[in-house]
Parts: structure tokens; C-alpha cells; sequence
């Protein structure tokens, strides 16, 4: 077949098809290498939970502030705990926890697939009959598809906090109106949503990463070595962060 | 040495996230792994217009329960509320409930009067004794449409 303008991207996307595919019965058995999913989870998992703590925490203050300013113009600051819990669950935590986990993770994942890819140890790998699927990139998927939903719980939990923190105590709401909103208006079909948001991001952000930089040796233009790792890793975080804002449009769409 | 405190930082970080999703999912998302406690029963309104699953059920201003489904009963047109309460709550066979808004545009809930008989609802049992929502679009255009007469 010719390679047209048309057939490329296809053609691109079908890859990455066959790439998961490939991937999915290592999947199902996550425990053949228990010490390379630990290092990763200690790498995805362990070592974001600073900055996502960070990153939450001021995010729940920026909401409380905002939706603050606005509701004490209708006299409606009892609401304040609904409108911080309902923002950071159903949309605010997921999305932000996966565009952190992109650029502290993703990245990282992808150029070190890329070096892999470039300085032929894939390759040395399979003379080696190790399968680079089970051994390399499946400990990659599972301590992601763990550690994303995990830290997009504790961006929410850090998050509410800071907005408790903005609310009570820089601007006298009762704690029991905060807390007490809130319980009333997030049902668990709003921590479903969390959830669901979480697990496809998680999905999106290590399966374009990772296959970016593990399959960049056969991508429409060819990436070798340091400045097609470099090109190859820019591509994969724009490309997986447009997919999880995009997934996200689709999750809320389905679910409320 | 090395691999302990990797092995040590990942059980903690686990730890913290399973301890948040288990706060969000209990005390906010009203998910009961052990299963409720709480019986059944059944309301009957002419309207519930405005009321939600989820909605609470309040015993003299105390929370006691929650709405758990609202379905139409095909043969009279009347909407059939499934109510969950908590099973320290004994209410009589002539209990009233009925629905009110929390302060003017607030959520609906259903208030429960409770009645003077020696017949206790059994879990499951229906309360006929209702009173639906209160509509203030209707309220107001009966002040206005009425008052002539």
C-alpha cells in the first residue's frame, strides 16, 4: 500500500492498536514480575505524592476562593462544600492528577522506552528470547493503571482540605455546613465517575507514553537517537494530554 | 537495604491513597460495603415533582433516612417512593409524610409526622397517609386567579 496522506495516521493509530493488543495478556497476569511493578509504583506512585499533594491542596483554596467570591453574592456561602467537593471529584482531581502524572511520568517513560528503542536493547532483549512486552512495558502499565487512581483519591482528599482551610478558616463558614454540603450533594455515582475518569486516564497516558517512545522506530518519520527521542517525547505528552482531556469530555458526557 | 525503603515508600504511598478513596467513597459517596442496616418502606404521593433518589427523610428535623428509588405506579398515576430508614425509627401506621423544600429553592425532602396509632409499619409496609409537593407556581396563581371570589 502507498502511504497517503490519509493512510498515515491510520495506519498510526492501528499500531498503536496492535501495540495493546500485543500488550493485554501480560496484563492479565501482573504478578510474573512483582519486583519491577514495586519499583514502579515507588517511581509513578510513591515519588508524585508531594507533588500532587501540592498541586491539590492549592487547587481546593483557588476553587474555595472562586466559588466563594460568587456565592456570597446570591447569600448562598452554605453551599460552598458542594461546590468545591462536586468540582474537584467529578472533574477537577482526575484531569489534573493525569496531566501531573504526564509530565512528571509520562515523559519520562516515553524517552526512556525511546533511548531503549535507540540504542537497540530492545533488540538485545528479544536475541535474548525475553519478551520486552512482559518484561519491560507490562510493570510499566500495571503500577500505573494502581498509582493514577490512588493519587487522583489523594488529590481530592487534599484538595477538599484546602478548600476546608479557605472556607473555615480564613473565611468563618461552619465546618459543619462545609462537610455537611458536601456530603448531601456528592453521591456515589459522583465517585464512580472518579473512579472510571481515573482508570481510562491512567490507561491513556502509559499506553501513549510508552508506546510512543517503544514504537518511535516505525513511526511515519522515523525517530533515531537523541533528537528523535527528544521530538518523539514532546509528540507523546501533547498527544496523551489532548487524549485525556478528550476522554474526559466523552466519560462526563456518558456518565451525568 | 535499598529495596526495603523502595518497598517501605510505595506500601505508604498505597496506604494514604487507599485511607482517601475510602474517605471519599464512605463519608461522601454514601457507599456501604456492609451492607445497610436501614428497612424498607413504601410512600404513595399524587406528585412527587421535584424529589430525588438520595433526597433525606427527616423525623422532627433529625435525618433518619433517604430516598433510595421513585417509581410511577402504572394503575393509579400515583408516584411510589421507596424510603430506607434507620431501624431504631418505629413509625406508626398513620405516620404522615410529606414532601417540603429546604428553605425556598432548595432540595426537596420528605418529612414524616409521626401518627397517634398502636400499629407499627413493618419494613416493606406502604404509608398511605401523604401530602405531595408544594408548588409555588400553583400557590401563587391561586392567590391570584382566586382572590376575586
Amino acid at each position: 500500500m502507498s502511504r497517503g496522506p490519509l493512510s498515515t495516521p491510520v495506519a498510526g493509530l492501528g499500531r498503536f492498536g496492535l501495540y495493546l493488543a500485543l500488550l493485554a495478556p501480560h496484563l492479565l497476569r501482573p504478578w510474573r514480575q512483582p519486583g519491577a511493578v514495586l519499583r514502579q509504583l515507588h517511581f509513578i506512585g510513591a515519588r508524585s505524592v508531594t507533588v500532587i499533594a501540592v498541586a491539590g491542596g492549592f487547587v481546593g483554596m483557588v476553587v474555595a476562593l472562586q466559588f466563594h467570591d460568587t456565592l456570597v453574592r446570591f447569600g448562598a456561602v452554605g453551599m460552598l462544600g458542594a461546590a468545591v467537593g462536586l468540582s474537584l471529584i467529578r472533574e477537577l482531581a482526575p484531569v489534573l492528577t493525569a496531566l501531573i502524572v504526564i509530565g512528571r511520568v509520562g515523559s519520562a517513560m516515553c524517552a526512556e522506552m525511546g533511548i531503549m528503542r535507540s540504542d537497540n536493547q530492545v533488540d538485545a532483549l528479544e536475541c535474548m528470547a525475553i519478551d520486552p512486552y512482559g518484561y519491560l512495558l507490562a510493570p510499566r502499565f500495571t503500577a500505573t493503571l494502581i498509582a493514577v487512581p490512588l493519587l487522583t483519591a489523594l488529590f481530592n482528599v487534599v484538595g477538599i482540605g484546602g478548600g476546608w482551610f479557605v472556607g473555615v478558616v480564613m473565611f468563618d463558614i461552619s465546618g459543619g455546613a462545609y462537610f455537611g454540603a458536601m456530603a448531601d450533594s456528592v453521591l456515589g455515582r459522583d465517585v464512580a465517575m472518579d473512579l472510571v475518569k481515573s482508570i481510562v486516564f491512567a490507561l491513556v497516558i502509559v499506553w501513549i507514553c510508552t508506546g510512543k517512545g517503544f514504537l518511535m522506530h516505525l513511526a511515519a518519520r522515523p525517530a533515531f537517537g537523541a533528537e528523535g527521542v527528544s521530538r518523539t517525547t514532546t509528540e507523546a505528552v501533547v498527544a496523551a494530554s489532548i487524549s485525556v482531556l478528550f476522554a474526559d469530555y466523552i466519560i462526563s458526557a456518558l456518565m451525568l | 537495604m535499598g529495596n526495603f525503603r523502595t518497598e517501605l515508600g510505595v506500601g505508604l504511598f498505597m496506604l494514604a491513597g487507599l485511607a482517601c478513596l475510602f474517605y471519599l467513597a464512605v463519608r461522601l459517596g454514601d457507599f456501604e460495603p456492609f451492607g445497610s442496616a436501614r428497612y424498607p418502606l413504601e410512600a404513595r404521593f399524587v406528585s412527587s415533582s421535584g424529589l430525588k433518589p438520595g433526597a433525606f427523610v427527616e423525623v422532627g428535623g433529625v435525618r433518619v433516612g433517604r430516598v433510595t428509588g421513585i417509581e410511577l405506579d402504572p394503575g393509579t398515576y400515583e408516584s411510589r417512593v421507596h424510603l430506607e430508614l434507620d431501624p431504631e425509627v418505629r413509625l406508626q401506621e398513620d405516620a404522615i409524610a410529606s414532601i417540603r423544600t429546604e428553605g425556598i429553592i432548595g432540595d426537596k425532602f420528605i418529612k414524616i409526622t409521626p401518627g397517634g396509632s398502636d400499629e407499627i409499619l413493618a419494613p416493606g409496609d406502604v404509608m398511605f397517609e401523604t401530602e405531595s409537593s408544594i408548588s409555588l407556581e400553583e400557590l401563587i396563581s391561586k392567590y391570584i386567579f382566586e382572590s376575586d371570589n
